[in-house]
């Protein structure tokens, strides 16, 4: 029983004899001061308003505000993502997880042979630190402003691929398809090609 | 001191140097590269391999030297330089020299590189990657055009080169060279063009060529079923042990999100070194595939497998076997503890020695052998480093367990070791041990082996198939009695010699003590609680088959065994549909479909255990996937046994270790040994031949399955015969040839090769070329050879 912590006796605490600082109750202020912070009040009142009526109006986010991601495309649809996991690897929280796959020539759905078939983030995790931004060595990975990121289950806060995917902007082909005629890869990282070439629709 | 001491003192020569302004004290004939590492300093390389003789491909390891105040004028690579008296050696540490040149050479050799880091396999755990950041300069004055070359092209179905990314060391080339004795890849071209290829006419169709993917310094070589499907951070890696053959490999499985993605070689010096084969790397998708059981299945009245719950599924196993005749058929692929779990429940539970592991062509000759000259002896892989000859019977160490031919075949390049083949077949493993074969008929190896002249450091490899000649393993026992040379029987399967010592087999209890002897027993009885153990010697795998056929069994207790690996598998089937089959499996086989309990247990990355390679060592692993939610074999015998009311009390595998070792090695008489002739051979007509086989390494094994990169390098499936026979029949190379019994008939293009006249072979399960499957026979019996 040595070893078991015994209660100490109120006599031991000592609470008369600890030190304390008296409050000293002035009562009210007077009435030029109350009168200062009413004038403050009254002049907010003409200024311009700050806050908006929430969701009805939606104010716009700061140009570089760290919201939703986005997978990009290249003008001609192609996925810029290749699967790398280099966004996961920089990942502080551990909320992206990344497999890789093979292009063929069948299934094409970035330049270069590797391209990322799954792509999950999980916005329970993410902390919007943009390191995952900054590790992408393709652009692929960017930050959208949108910030409503709210939702009623765990399972709908992991985002999946075709959550995150750029929508298809004109002159993008939805993949997978063919790269542009005699351009490789690399053409496609350099920003050469800058839409989508007729036979690529048709060889599908 | 002893004199083999004296002997080695002698022999090892010290030499002290400085490396770095530290001294250091290095046997004789030690690398430069190596006596640094003693020390500590890192000299960055790619193309130093310690299992690999010294190159200098990659310039990468530039030291500035100095012997006894002579200074060589240019930098040395220290991956070529033998240490000597007086060496003074600055590293990249204390020479500014030795650090631009080694900073030169990475430029250099990252001229050419792709920035593939993003997409290449090897990002993260890349020597090039790693020693470009510790050796390298941050920024590159290239501004030209980089090579570039078409990728990735397939040096196999399996081994994907991609050129750009290559640097030259020559690891792969002289891997497959120096190790493998496969020398189906070369660098090819000169200059900037220089690039690994293969020959136009010989696939890279080496059982090793997995090794090369992990010495590859760079992304150069990769492994198609792993390309692009995770990354180093990504992996989960426990040490393992490989289950696909008695080597005994050490490995590392890596693991992604419960899923087994890659295994590569560990590095164990005593066994494997390492290195390991094909199968072994890339044979895992077994575990993974979708037909693998999830629940126990139960037959029910209207003979129809239902699922049913655990405590429903164990319950109706312990009342079909409660009571009953029963035997055991462990199969061959059961860890050590499982075996030994199975060898209890058979005495404990079930009360009889009708029990054993093999499940494939056996013999009483071959049971007694086990017992009287393999169980707890032990013949290891120093003893073929040491040996001066080394005897391979009814043994085909690259196909059958290709560690052991590595070990060989570094032997025979070392030191010229003499190597022997008794065999039906010369086979290219023989070849390229340089072996001297024996040709012989199938049948007659006896006569072979009695005249082989060995020695006391001499080494026997006997393979499991000695026990479908009758007489080969007693005129082996004679053999190593007359010249005191080892013996090693070497197993196909992982599990056969773990399954001998826990006494899986009728003549053996565990630890080798005989069932036949009272004190042995009385051994048993104590340590298990019970009060008899039957002293009868137990029926073999195909004796209990019969008996059950025969209404003297009434159950059978199957874990993981194929009927068609057996002889006679219509009797095999027929006991199984006769009797009650608890079948313990992981994934949908003959036995399921006739039998009543199918029990689901684990795979061997989802279980820890542990296997007996052909030494007898054992080869300890852990489970690599942590939340599996299947059970060892022991944890269902054990609730079996529980549910019998007759337990036996090792639900676990920690708790099973310690009852075996408590157990300890049986010190009293061994089982004696009773010689059985040689039959002799049968005259053949016409036409006929003496059909022998062997299993290839890579064919349809059910390990085996899903792996479709891994299958695309197999041999090519052909039937072998004489040129005599060839010339009779009017056959040449190519030509289809038909082997045809009174069960079937195959089909196969002919190979002419140095064979008996009057046999033929083709490899026992590849595809096409089932044997027991379609001819119900192996080896040594008589076919029907025409031209088809």
């Amino acid at each position: 029983m040595s070893d078991q912590i015994e209660p100490m006796k109120s006599h031991e605490l000592g609470l008369n004899n600890v030190e304390y600082t008296p409050v000293v109750n002035e009562g009210p202020s007077s009435f030029f001061s109350q009168l200062k912070g009413f004038g403050l009040t009254f002049r907010t009142m003409f200024k311009k308003t700050l806050t908006v009526e929430y969701p009805e109006v939606k104010a716009p986010t700061a140009p570089r505000f760290h919201g939703r991601h986005q997978l990009n495309r290249h003008p001609d649809g192609l996925e810029k993502c290749i699967g790398c996991e280099l966004c996961a690897w920089a990942c502080p929280a551990d909320a992206i997880y990344v497999e890789g796959a093979s292009n063929t020539e069948e299934k094409r759905m970035s330049p270069g042979e590797r391209y990322g078939a799954v792509y999950q983030i999980n916005y329970l995790r993410c902390i919007f630190c943009g390191l995952c931004i900054e590790a992408c060595p393709t652009r692929a990975l960017t930050m959208t402003n949108e910030y409503e990121l709210a939702d009623d289950s765990r399972s709908k806060l992991i985002f999946e691929k075709e959550d995150l995917l750029a929508p298809l902007r004109a002159g993008m082909l939805m993949p997978p398809h063919p790269m542009y005629p005699d351009m490789t890869d690399t053409n496609y990282y350099r920003g050469e090609v800058k839409e989508a070439h007729p036979s690529q629709g048709q060889q599908q | 001191m002893t004199t083999a001491q004296k002997q080695t003192s002698q022999v090892v020569e010290m030499i002290t140097l400085v490396v770095d302004g530290f001294e250091v004290t290095v046997p004789k004939g030690t690398l430069v590269i190596r006596a640094a590492e003693k020390l500590g300093i890192q000299i960055p390389r790619f193309c130093d391999h310690p299992l690999l003789d010294p190159v200098g491909a990659c310039r990468q390891c530039l030291v500035d030297i100095e012997i006894n105040g002579r200074a060589f004028p240019k930098p040395q690579a220290s991956c070529t330089i033998p240490v000597e008296p007086g060496m003074i050696v600055k590293t990249q540490l204390t020479s500014p020299v030795a650090q631009k040149a080694q900073q030169g050479v990475m430029e250099l050799l990252l001229m050419n590189h792709p920035l593939d880091c993003p997409v290449c396999d090897k990002g993260g755990e890349c020597p090039l990657q790693n020693q470009a950041m510790s050796n390298g300069q941050s920024e590159s004055r290239f501004e030209g055009t980089k090579r570039t070359f078409e990728k990735p092209i397939n040096l196999s179905s399996q081994v994907l080169l991609d050129r750009e990314r290559c640097v030259l060391c020559a690891r792969c080339t002289r891997f497959s060279e120096q190790i493998a004795g496969d020398a189906f890849i070369t660098l090819n071209e000169r200059g900037a063009l220089q690039q690994v290829g293969i020959y136009e006419d010989k696939p890279f169709e080496s059982y090793f060529s997995g090794n090369t993917v992990q010495i590859c310094p760079v992304g150069a070589l990769t492994g198609a079923s792993y390309r692009f499907r995770a990354r180093p951070f990504d992996l989960v890696s426990t040490p393992s042990a490989c289950e696909h053959c008695a080597s005994g490999c050490d490995m590392r499985t890596d693991v992604r999100r419960g899923k087994t993605l890659r295994r590569l070689a560990g590095d164990d010096a005593n066994v494997n070194e390492e290195w390991n084969c094909d199968k072994g790397r890339w044979a895992f998708k077994y575990v993974t595939a979708v037909d693998r059981f999830t629940q126990p299945l139960v037959r029910n009245a209207a003979g129809v497998l239902e699922p049913a719950s655990w405590p429903e599924a164990i319950a109706a196993a312990a009342a079909g076997l409660t009571g009953q005749r029963a035997g055991v058929l462990v199969g061959g692929r059961a860890t050590y503890e499982d075996a030994y779990g199975y060898s209890k429940f058979a005495r404990v539970s079930l009360g009889t020695n009708d029990i054993d592991f093999r499940a494939r062509v056996t013999s009483d000759e071959e049971r007694d052998f086990l017992a009287t000259y393999v169980v707890a002896t032990t013949t290891t892989y120093r003893d073929i480093d040491k040996a001066d000859q080394v005897l391979l019977v009814d043994f085909e160490p690259e196909e059958e367990s290709p560690i052991v031919f590595l070990r060989i075949h570094k032997q025979v390049r070392k030191r010229a070791l003499k190597v022997h083949a008794i065999a039906t077949k010369l086979s290219i493993g023989a070849e390229k041990l340089n072996a001297n074969f024996v040709k012989v008929l199938p049948g007659s190896q006896s006569d072979a082996i009695a005249s082989q002249e060995l020695t006391k450091l001499s080494v026997i490899l006997v393979g499991e198939r000695a026990s479908e000649s009758a007489g080969t393993l007693t005129a082996v026992a004679v053999l190593a009695k007359k010249s005191g040379a080892k013996i090693a029987w070497i197993p196909r399967r992982a599990g056969e010699r773990g399954a001998l010592e826990a006494g899986a087999i009728g003549n053996l209890l565990p630890g080798g003590r005989p069932v036949t002897d009272a004190a042995a027993r009385v051994d048993m009885q104590s340590v298990w609680g019970v009060e008899t153990i039957s002293s009868t010697v137990g029926r073999s795998t195909s004796e209990i088959f019969a008996a059950a056929n025969e209404g003297k069994l009434d159950s059978l207790v199957v874990g993981g065994v194929d009927p068609l690996d057996i002889d006679n598998s219509a009797a095999a089937l027929a006991a199984l549909q006769k009797a009650f089959v608890v079948s313990l499996e992981i994934a949908p086989s003959a036995v399921t479909e006739l039998a009543n309990v199918v029990l689901p247990v684990a795979a061997v990355t989802e279980k820890s255990g542990s296997f007996l390679n052909w030494e007898g060592s054992a080869r300890v692993f852990d489970s690599a996937v942590a939340d599996s939610n299947n059970r060892s074999d022991l944890r269902i015998l054990s609730a079996i046994a529980d549910a019998m009311i007759k337990p036996i009390g090792i639900a676990t595998v920690s708790a099973t270790a310690r009852e075996i070792a408590t157990l300890g090695v049986w010190d009293g008489e061994r089982s004696t040994f009773s010689k059985v002739k040689a039959v002799a051979p049968v005259a053949l007509a016409e036409n006929e031949a003496i059909l022998t086989s062997w299993r290839r390494l890579l064919d349809l094994g059910t390990l085996q399955k899903g792996e479709g990169n891994l299958a695309g390098t197999a041999r090519a499936t052909v039937a072998v015969i004489s040129p005599t026979r060839a010339a009779e029949l009017g056959v040449q190379n190519g030509d289809a040839l038909r082997i045809s019994n009174s069960v079937g008939a195959i089909t196969l293009p002919a190979l002419v090769e140095d064979i008996h006249d009057d046999a033929v072979w083709a490899p026992r399960n590849s595809l096409g070329s089932e044997l027991l499957a379609k001819l119900a026979t192996a080896s040594g019996s008589v076919v029907t050879v025409v031209k088809a």
